[in-house]
């Protein structure tokens, strides 16, 4: 675990490799897997053998006000990868002034397949975290992204939270959508954003198949929707007072995928 | 042909005829959930949309009226809006638009548009290209858009709540520093690439904009 | 006619006669006056009048979502695809005067969808007796009162009242009941409205709604040329719809 007074002052600068391809026996292999500083990329047990799995340990779950994160994942032509996380990762505050970033980069070759399914991010009070996930997407690829913000642990206030989510699909944007929670961020705590709501996630789902036959919209209760996108893609939009009742959301929804 | 302000406060002007009467931009919606209640809440329900919507909004116009590919602005903005019934709405409003911009400042711009996108572009960026059509800059794009963001919803409010005009107008006027940012932020990013625009998006606009599409009954189109 | 001046507005965004591909388009009537007064069910009749010899379509513009579309579809009086409600934010005379383009775009898509059409039938919500139709919108307006709403609504004029193209005094049937004085009523519309032509109407029985359908055709026939529109028949033309306009 990577501690406060460990740090230099500048923050940690992190970045994290993984590599999914076919192993030519209807597999999936992991030719590579890096991790290093704060990171642990571990190999684990698949629920489908077809598939690789991949959970990032609780060594990341501490990006601290300027540190710079990255993590890269690429899913070969074929290949099948899920990855997901052992616990929540905690935005803290650093002791610089500087915020934390946090880039995921995932992309998805023809035909391939990514789960990534990581645990919720808690904003930390008095934190600052830029959140930047980039997905490509090869024509035919499927993509499953899961991503939950939860503002501030029980009882305390949220630290400032940007997270941007850009996904472009056979070199066209899919999905583009900014969130900006917490002290500075003008209107988020309000009506038109949050409504005090203190847990948001979004899970999306890209599938070619989708692009056929249009889906229609549906509601999940008060406070969340499943919205078909303009392209091939499903997106469940939730709020909800905290990380339990938006899990048991999004994982309602997710029932509509078939794999 | 460099237009001044009195052809942005044409364009701008609530009598404007695009169809935003008919559009409450959300409030509707925010009432019946209790969300907005009185000017107070009034005041941060459109700040939140101001800074959000109102934004990504402004820096489409912007980028329009700047001479950016209308059509990739286009994209850009479905990409940008995850609810269908927004986007359907931003689409009838933006045919609206071009009917009366046309008629207003017609343009060759204008023109080849309303011919690639028939059943209406993005309203944002009609607005922007109706902006250049008048003459207009990039900037005062980005002062329209983020004014109708945020007076569509005052105004839906005075007929929703029987709020006080004066009280809804006061709320505009306590806003216009945060319209000048926007605008200002709008303007700055339409200069950068189109994938770099801004996408802020606000999560209860895009969910409460698919339960309004759905009611049977309802004062406003969205 | 209301045409464009084309060398003004060379885009034709509104009234213009001739559809983009340089067809006629259809005739565009609107229907407006106070809640209440019957429009929707005259609406009704006057689909069921016309639709066997007309192609026809309505558009409504409705307070609350789409209740008189509702109404129209329930009553089955044209198919589902003939029948556009425009929503109007609580301000039917917003969408039917000030800004029409919510209107404008509702009648070109039925053009496009179920045309080639010869009548739309725009009709307003209830609204107060100021609420008059744009001329960038409709070709001909019908104002519609009734009796049970004031025999002195006439009198008091408004632009309604006085400028449609055709007043219709509607539900006289209930005039004995509500104490109405028709004949006074008559006086009060010629005293507002000159020559304009004006129709005491009960739906309930004959001649039902014919007499107003007979206007329409007429009106249709100048707006086709006469050559090809279907004739009104004479006895009822004659009948209540004077045919000075």
């Amino acid at each position: 675990m990577t501690t406060a007074t460990a740090l230099p002052v500048t923050g940690v600068r992190a970045h994290a490799r993984i590599t999914a391809a076919p192993d030519g026996r209807g597999g999936t292999a992991l030719p590579l897997r890096s991790g290093e500083g704060p990171f642990a990329v571990r190999r684990t047990r698949s629920a489908d053998p077809s598939r690789a799995r991949v959970t990032l340990v609780g060594a990341m779950s501490a990006p601290l006000g300027g540190d710079r994160l990255a993590i890269e994942t690429r899913v070969r032509a074929g290949a099948a990868l899920r990855v997901d996380g052992s616990a929540a990762t905690l935005a803290l505050p650093g002791r610089t002034a500087d915020p934390a970033h946090w880039d995921v980069w995932l992309q998805v070759g023809e035909g391939g397949l990514l789960h990534w399914l990581p645990e919720p991010l808690i904003s930390v009070c008095g934190s600052e975290l830029r959140q930047r996930i980039r997905a490509e997407l090869a024509p035919g690829a499927r993509l499953v992204l899961r991503d939950e913000q939860v503002l501030g642990r029980a009882g305390e206030g949220p630290g400032r939270l940007t997270s941007r989510l850009t996904v472009r699909y056979a070199g066209r944007p899919l999905l583009d959508q900014q969130l900006d929670f917490g002290p500075g961020a003008p209107g988020w705590d309000d009506g038109a954003v949050l409504g005090g709501h203190r847990a948001v996630g979004q899970l999306l789902v890209v599938d070619p198949g989708l692009g056929d036959e249009p889906e229609q919209s549906r509601l999940l209760g008060e406070t969340a929707a499943v919205t078909p996108l303009a392209g091939p893609g499903v997106l469940v939009t939730a709020v909800a007072q905290d990380a339990l009742r938006l899990r048991r959301v999004l994982d309602e929804a997710l029932t509509f995928t078939s794999w | 042909m460099r237009a001044g302000a009195a052809t942005l406060l044409v364009l701008a002007d609530g009598r404007f005829p695009a169809g935003g009467h008919a559009h409450s931009s959300g409030a509707e919606a925010a009432v019946k959930a209790g969300r907005i209640r009185d000017a107070a809440s009034l005041h941060r329900f459109c700040a939140g949309r101001l800074h959000t919507a109102g934004l990504t909004a402004a820096a489409l116009a912007a980028a329009a009226a700047a001479g950016t590919d209308p059509l990739a602005l286009d994209e850009a903005a479905d990409a940008r809006t995850s609810s269908p019934a927004l986007r359907r709405t931003a689409r009838r409003l933006g045919r609206q638009m071009m009917r009366a911009a046309r008629a207003t400042w017609p343009g060759p711009g204008l023109d080849a548009l309303a011919a690639a996108r028939p059943k209406g572009a993005h309203q944002p960026v009609v607005l922007g290209l109706a902006a250049r059509s008048a003459g207009l800059t990039p900037l005062d794009a980005a002062h329209a858009a983020a004014y109708e963001n945020v007076s569509g919803p005052a105004t839906a409010v005075v007929r929703l709540l029987g709020l006080d005009p004066f009280d809804a107008t006061a709320v505009l006027a306590r806003l216009a520093p945060d319209m000048e940012e926007v605008a200002r932020r709008a303007e700055e990013a339409a200069r950068g690439p189109v994938e770099d625009l801004p996408a802020a998006s606000a999560p209860l606009l895009e969910i409460t904009a698919e339960q309004h599409a759905a009611w049977p009954v309802r004062l406003f189109a969205s | 006619m209301h045409l464009d001046h084309s060398t003004t507005y060379p885009e034709r965004h509104s009234a213009s006669a001739v559809r983009a591909d340089g067809s006629r388009r259809a005739l565009r009537v609107g229907l407006g006056g106070p809640v209440g007064s019957g429009k929707t069910a005259t609406v009704a009749a006057l689909c069921r009048a016309l639709r066997d010899r007309l192609s026809l379509a309505v558009v409504t513009n409705d307070i609350y979502t789409r209740e008189d579309a509702a109404f129209l579809l329930r009553e089955a009086v044209l198919p589902p695809e003939r029948i556009t409600a425009v929503e109007t934010g609580a301000c039917p005379h917003t969408a039917i005067r000030d800004d029409i383009s919510a209107n404008l775009e509702a009648v070109e898509d039925l053009e496009d969808e179920v045309g080639p059409l010869d009548l739309v039938l725009v009709e307003s919500g209830g609204d107060n007796l100021t609420a008059t139709f744009s001329k960038g919108l409709v070709d001909e307006q019908i104002f519609v009162i009734d009796v049970a709403g004031g025999d002195d609504i006439p009198r008091k004029g408004g632009p309604g009242v006085s400028t449609a193209d055709l007043l219709i005094v509607n539900k006289t049937d209930l005039a004995p009941f509500v104490g109405s004085d028709l004949e006074g009523m008559a006086r009060d519309a010629r005293q507002q409205r000159g020559e304009l032509p004006v129709s005491f109407q009960s739906l309930r029985g004959e001649p039902g709604v014919e007499p107003v359908a007979d206007w329409v055709r007429a009106r249709l026939a100048d707006w086709t040329g006469a050559a090809d529109a279907p004739r009104p028949e004479p006895e009822r033309a004659a009948a209540h719809a004077g045919h000075q306009a």
